[in-house]
């Protein structure tokens, strides 16, 4: 073949009233090909891991299967979990530490941003330094942390008993279970959010301080009046991010506690999902579960874009 | 430095920074941040480092040493024998550049084609890919678990083999934007000049797209080693055999088995890679960062 498919296609597009020939459409249907062989990898891939599983997950929450058959049940899963003690509490847990995410892991790394983009010096020491945990496995920083979490011979204490303070039971403790959970969580993860706002800062143009600062604006001014509004698009985008992200954790609570922690304190509802199908073997009631979160997930997703639309 | 240098105007004006009382709060501030910072994210792995040059009686001694009393590295290599830590490293390096050599391959070949190719469905199937991001990625893990321990239609199971961590590294639609918005940018002329040439579209593709798309390659590489080495609940599911664990996984199923000194000398082990990685790519990783949830 002299002429290849492209220059074909540029050909065509500059005769685009040209006639059909069977030639013609041979060659259209060979360039569809080609296409589909460079898509074709991709897309089995896509077809086994992610899209047949959505639909099995939609399928396995209304089915159960014992000693090797499977059977519709309807609604039954759905009421099972439901009437479950752990299901309320997973999710109440797992409310609690979206909250507590959100105040400890929303604005310290809006203000750590503005922090890092005043300071000239030694710049890429200290984003180096706020990036670092995140590029840790997991597996490291939280057991860790759990050292430092020891009642006994762990940092935590020891500097809380230096310093004449009480101390604490942290992991141990039904309260302060599911807070130190969050203090490692957002140590793990706090330095992708800084870096993202920080290039959001860089993009405010200066002469917006520069204006407000000649109404006399002071510095907490120009952050309200400045900061914030140039960067409000990205601000809502990323808790909506942070919101769906960190209702998902799992492996923080499960290396920290083994995932139900003391009386179910830590127990999450990706936990709870994990347990149903690998402790209790019942596939049914965690796609039910799954399913159940995929509707919150969704349906908190759909009211918050309406509510950042209706107050633009 | 005398005089701070100019540069974009932010928050704080220069010229108040340059003023006596605001030179000394901005060092007072720079200080504080430094040493704050310092303490805060190089403090725990300090104190992980150490912690591995600790005795087994040290480690848990109360109120704990600052600085451990013996530098002996014995405790690093029994923990490298008892946590069998060669052994977990090379599984976690085999996993994350087979999956990176299958992402690239795979991913950067469909971007290509809906990019440029764009035959019939291309745009339906893009749809279907993007609408995976909606899917939150715990929901679907017990039915992706339940496929790979037995694949639909041939049934062959990939519980304990790389196939298990490759393949669905694959199905990851946020690659495939960040591929084809890249492949958008780069002009339909240079294609045609290659095509009037002779090239085939695999020859286009390798000669002329692959060597101008280097920055995008870069994010997507980086990345895609990145989410495998830190993954967590999948490979737990997945590789549930001892001697085929990743890092991650491996050393919290051993590390009940051994002593804490030697767990905490793991666990610095296992972090080594990653720092070497991200001082390496530190530039690419950050900017990397942005480009994709920013314009994305």
């Amino acid at each position: 073949m002299a002429i290849d498919t492209a220059t074909r296609r540029e050909v065509r597009a500059h005769h685009p009233g040209r006639q059909r020939s069977p030639g013609r459409s041979r060659r259209r249907l060979a360039d569809n090909l080609t296409g589909h062989g460079f898509l074709i990898g991709a897309v089995v891939c896509f077809a086994l891991f992610s899209w047949y599983p959505m639909v099995r997950e939609f399928i396995m929450a209304f089915q159960r299967t014992k000693r090797g058959t499977t059977t519709w049940v309807g609604l039954a899963n759905l009421d099972r979990i439901w009437h479950d003690p752990a299901f309320w509490q997973a999710w109440r847990n797992t409310v609690y530490f979206t909250l507590l995410a959100l105040v400890i892991g929303f604005a310290l790394p809006f203000f750590v941003a503005i922090l890092l983009n005043e300071i000239r010096h030694w710049q890429a020491y200290l984003r180096v330094l706020v990036y670092l945990p995140v590029m840790l496995p997991p597996v490291a920083s939280v057991l860790l942390f759990k050292y430092f979490y020891n009642p006994e011979y762990g940092l935590f204490n020891a500097v809380l008993r230096g310093l004449h303070l009480p101390t604490s039971n942290w992991l141990d403790s039904t309260a302060v279970a599911m807070p130190a959970v969050v203090i490692v969580s957002t140590w793990m993860n706090m330095g992708g959010t800084v870096l993202i706002y920080l290039a959001a800062l860089q993009g405010i143009p200066g002469d917006l301080y520069e204006a407000s600062e000649l109404d006399g604006a002071g510095i907490w001014g120009r952050i309200w009046h400045v900061t914030i509004p140039q960067t409000r698009l990205i601000i809502s985008l990323m808790l909506l991010l942070q919101i769906i992200a960190t209702m998902q954790v799992f492996t923080e609570p499960y290396l920290l506690t083994g995932g139900d922690g003391p009386q179910g304190a830590t127990l999450t509802v990706v936990n709870l999902i994990y347990n149903y199908a690998f402790h209790f073997s019942n596939y049914g009631s965690a796609a039910a579960l799954g399913m159940v979160m995929l509707l919150v997930l969704i349906g908190f997703s759909a009211v918050y874009v309406r509510l950042n639309r209706a107050s633009d | 430095m005398a005089t701070l240098e100019p540069r974009t105007r932010t928050l704080i004006s220069p010229a108040q920074l340059n003023r006596p009382a605001g030179k000394v709060l901005y060092w007072i501030i720079f200080a504080v941040v430094t040493i704050v910072f310092t303490l805060v994210f190089l403090g725990p792995l300090y104190w992980m480092v150490t912690g591995g040059f600790k005795t087994t009686h040290e480690i848990i001694q109360n109120p704990p040493t600052l600085f451990p009393k013996h530098l002996d590295a014995g405790t690093y290599s029994q923990a490298w024998s008892h946590l069998n830590m060669a052994r977990l490293l090379l599984n976690s390096v085999y996993y994350a550049f087979g999956a990176l050599a299958f992402q690239l391959v795979f991913d950067v070949a469909a971007a290509y084609s809906l990019s440029k190719l764009r035959p019939v469905l291309g745009n339906l199937v893009l749809g279907l890919m993007l609408a995976t991001l909606m899917i939150p990625s715990a929901v679907l893990v017990i039915p992706q678990y339940l496929t790979v321990v037995s694949l639909p239609i041939v049934h062959i199971g990939l519980i304990n083999t790389p196939w298990a961590i490759w393949l669905p590294t694959v199905a990851n639609a946020f690659n495939i934007f960040l591929l084809k918005r890249f492949f958008d940018s780069i002009p339909e002329e240079l294609l045609n000049a290659a095509a009037i040439d002779g090239a085939s579209p695999m020859k286009t593709l390798l000669m002329v797209v692959l060597p101008i798309s280097r920055p995008i390659l870069g994010v997507v590489s980086i990345f895609a080693v990145v989410n495998v080495w830190k993954d967590f609940l999948w490979p737990l599911l997945v590789e549930p055999d001892p001697t085929r664990q990743p890092v991650n996984i491996g050393i919290n199923s051993l590390a009940l088995n051994v002593s804490l000194n030697e767990v905490i000398a793991g666990l610095t082990i296992a972090s080594i890679p990653t720092i070497v990685f991200f001082l390496i790519f530190q530039r690419n990783i950050m900017s990397g960062l942005t480009t994709g949830s920013l314009k994305g």
